[in-house]
């Protein structure tokens, strides 16, 4: 393998504060040092990548909120498809959630992931286990096992565990191995039959509505059990005002509790369902203004501790449906890095904190060592022009699904090269 | 009352119809008044010819119009049909409600089955909000919404519109109480949207869990009392509610609701002395609506169904002249 040597770029690496103008070596697969000296020449049959000073180089980003087909629903995304799209955002780790088909709560079947993202030779595969036998809320899976099989945490994916008693039960259990357990924020018993926010919009389109409180009303039941059992708590795709406000109070007073968001929450609202545009139709659906703006707040002050691309894969079946019927979910793993940088350009987060958000701190959850530029590390890398613009067009996107709530979206920023354990697995032509 | 516009259709020409031409009607909402008052009165006319019996058979002479219900309808459907014959189009009845959809169709290959066909004019209902404006991407037909779920049901506001117009001659100035099941009615939702374009005072009555809490930034007031709601309406507009919600989940029983929100003859009485009475069919005679009420001499409710007919030939005309829909 020959080395790379990447020069004149911008080296961003949140977990160790690292942010100026430099270059970084990868020799054999792993990053073998960013501090050398700017005299010393390139090793011998080297290969040179010049930023010209106008890209950055920062870990592979590590998205810890995946649904990929496989298995069950190939028709959708394949691995191998997910692979392609995920480089092409500059992704070189995934952690997949478990409701497929069948669900992910035996732990051959977590091997089996995990041995597929190696197939790939693109990407790091971290599968989730299921927190109940087939995803169905009552009875415990085995949270010991799966975590022995490489699951890295629980969840039933799309569905929150509706009953408090079960939930307590997890949380207590899960405590045992240091689990973590992730939920999808939504009462259950509210959101049952909607398929947009309560509101204005809804009542106009004439279609049926959840409101934005299940979040606050699924969460402040969550924080109150976690602190109860002392359990490890993640909310998956937080996205309203109210469920953050009670997540920033809960850690402000000790409670073991954390959350993630996906870009639809702060670049999007509401609105651009329009006229029953199934594309925009997610789960939780977009919410108001107010909450896309509060959702943007709390990334800026730290109350979100990573950004997922929630990618969920729909063929044009699935959502060429009259808005109730048609499945819900976006694609985001070729725009999840452009559209955090929406956040960069309008002065709400920093680079360094926005590439954070998107590497080490999501790996620190999940307990993986993903995400970084320390020297030793494999080199997962991304390599990206930070002002280079281009518009999302579904039907147009790396990998097989094109549900993208994006269609449309002019953004500045793109992923220009993406290296998996040294090895170069996305170059774009014209970046 | 107003004396309607006597001239005959090719005096409507394209001169009222300056606006973007659309291909269908899928709802009032944004709909402008100059784009309603022209409807209103071509309808007039059609009411007059049909009471004549001298329609323009030739109008739609060769034209294929399917009615494709996949929500059972008999009234609505029937008005369609009538409305496509007395313009001599070739009309078909579609019912899809338990055929093809329940073999696992979906609307899109229905579509392309009627694009096949080589269909001008399809009417739809559908249970789904929004299955109308997707059908109309997809077919080279126009489409005229018959009901979409909790979403619009363009003709039934146009209807009601005209039937106010032809008691008071205009809409300024007029209060409106719509009152019912407010949350899943597509009647509640088109008559608000044009009944206050067009500069109607409109309230919502019902009971809390049957009004949706966000109606009122469609520019309603909201009552939960009948004897707050009618109190000086010019038309007291009742809503059909669906027995299966009176069950417990959102109205304890329908005794209950005819206790609190019927229409009876002392509730009327708030009302100004002639207000007219509405009802968009088909009605639960005890239960939303004392028979009394139904059946007085304040009850235009069978006067909607002639101004159906004649709404939904106004409708089928403008459309097949490539004219302005919504």
């Amino acid at each position: 393998m020959k080395p790379v040597l990447f020069e004149n770029v911008r080296l961003i690496d949140p977990a160790s504060g690292l942010d100026r103008a430099g270059r970084l070596l990868v020799r054999d697969g792993v990053i073998a040092g960013t501090d050398l000296p700017g005299a010393e020449g390139a090793p011998d049959g080297a290969e040179i990548i010049d930023g010209q000073n106008q890209l950055v180089l920062c870990p592979g980003l590590v998205d810890m909120r995946v649904t990929i087909g496989e298995p069950g629903f190939e028709y959708r995304e394949t691995v191998a498809s997910a692979a392609r799209a995920a480089v092409s955002g500059g992704i070189t780790t995934i952690a997949v959630l478990p409701n497929t088909s069948p669900t992910i709560d035996n732990p051959a079947l977590a091997r089996l992931l995990r041995a597929r993202g190696e197939e790939t030779g693109m990407i790091d595969i971290l599968p989730y286990g299921a927190l109940t036998r087939e995803c169905a809320g009552k009875e415990m899976a085995e949270i010991g096992l799966l975590a022995e099989a490489g699951a890295i945490a629980f969840t039933d994916g799309p569905h929150a565990i509706a009953d408090s008693r079960t939930m307590r039960q997890m949380l207590t259990y899960a405590k045992g191995f240091g689990a973590l357990i992730v939920q999808h924020p939504e009462d259950p018993s509210l959101a049952r039959g909607g398929c947009a926010t309560d509101g204005e919009l809804a009542t106009r389109l004439g279609l049926p509505g959840i409101p934005a409180a299940a979040e606050a009303i699924l969460i402040a039941r969550d924080i109150r059990l976690a602190r109860m059992t002392g359990g490890r708590l993640h909310f998956g795709h937080v996205s309203t005002a109210e469920g953050l406000d009670l997540i920033r109070a809960a850690r402000a007073d000790g409670v073991n509790v954390t959350c993630d968001t996906a870009p639809p929450y702060f670049d999007l609202n509401e609105t651009v369902i329009g006229d029953f545009r199934t594309y925009a139709k997610l789960s939780p659906p977009l919410r108001a203004e107010a909450d896309r703006r509060a959702v943007c707040a709390a990334l800026a002050d730290g109350t979100i501790d990573a950004i997922a691309s929630d990618h969920m894969p729909c063929d044009a079946d699935d959502k060429r449906q009259p808005f109730a019927v048609a499945s819900a979910g976006g694609t985001g793993l070729s725009t999840l890095l452009a559209v955090t940088l929406a956040q960069v350009h309008a002065g709400n987060l920093g680079m360094s904190d926005a590439i954070g958000l998107l590497t080490h701190r999501p790996a620190r959850l999940l307990r993986s060592d993903a995400g970084t530029l320390a020297t030793g590390q494999a080199a997962d890398l991304c390599l990206f022009n930070p002002d280079s613009g281009w518009i999302v067009r579904a039907g147009e996107l790396p990998g097989k699904a094109q549900n993208t709530p994006f269609d449309g979206r002019a953004l500045e920023g793109r992923v220009v090269g993406t290296w998996k354990n040294g090895q170069r697995v996305f170059w774009a032509q014209a970046a | 009352m107003r004396s309607p516009p006597m001239s005959d259709r090719s005096a409507h020409g394209s001169n009222v119809f300056l606006t973007r031409p659309a291909r269908h009607l899928l709802g009032v909402q944004g709909m402008h008044p100059t784009r309603i008052t022209p409807i209103l009165d071509l309808a007039e006319n059609y009411t007059l010819l049909n009471r004549s019996r001298k329609t323009p058979r030739d109008l739609l002479r060769g034209r294929t119009l399917i009615n494709l219900f996949f929500e059972d309808s008999t009234r609505t459907r029937t008005s369609f049909e009538l409305a496509g014959k007395r313009l001599g189009a070739d009309v078909v009845n579609m019912t899809v409600a338990s055929s093809s959809v329940n073999k696992g169709e979906t609307l899109l290959d229905t579509a392309a089955t009627l694009n096949a066909m080589h269909t001008d004019l399809l009417v739809v209902r559908h249970s789904q909000s929004g299955a109308p404006a997707l059908l109309a991407q997809k077919v080279q037909a126009s489409v005229v919404n018959a009901g979409d779920g909790t979403h619009e049901h363009p003709t039934q506001a146009l209807l009601d519109a005209l039937t106010i117009r032809r008691h008071f001659g205009v809409f300024e100035g007029l209060t409106i109480a719509i009152c019912g099941d407010v949350s899943h009615s597509r009647v509640a939702r088109s008559n608000i949207h044009l009944l206050t374009a067009m500069g109607c005072q409109v309230r919502v009555v019902g009971p809390p869990t049957l009004v949706p809490g966000a109606i009122g930034a469609l520019g309603v007031s909201i009552h939960h009392t009948m004897e707050d709601g009618l109190r000086g309406v010019d038309v007291v507009m009742m809503l059909r509610v669906q027995r299966e919600r009176m069950k417990g989940t959102q109205v304890p029983s329908a005794r209950e609701y005819f206790r609190f929100y019927g229409l009876d003859n002392k509730r009327l009485a708030l009302a100004k002395p002639h207000a007219l009475v509405m009802h968009p069919g088909p009605m639960n005679r005890g239960v939303e609506i004392d028979s009394r009420v139904a059946d007085s001499d304040q009850s235009v409710i069978r006067e909607q169904v002639e101004m159906g007919v004649a709404v939904r030939m106004a409708v089928l005309d403008i459309l097949s002249r490539g004219g302005d829909g919504a």
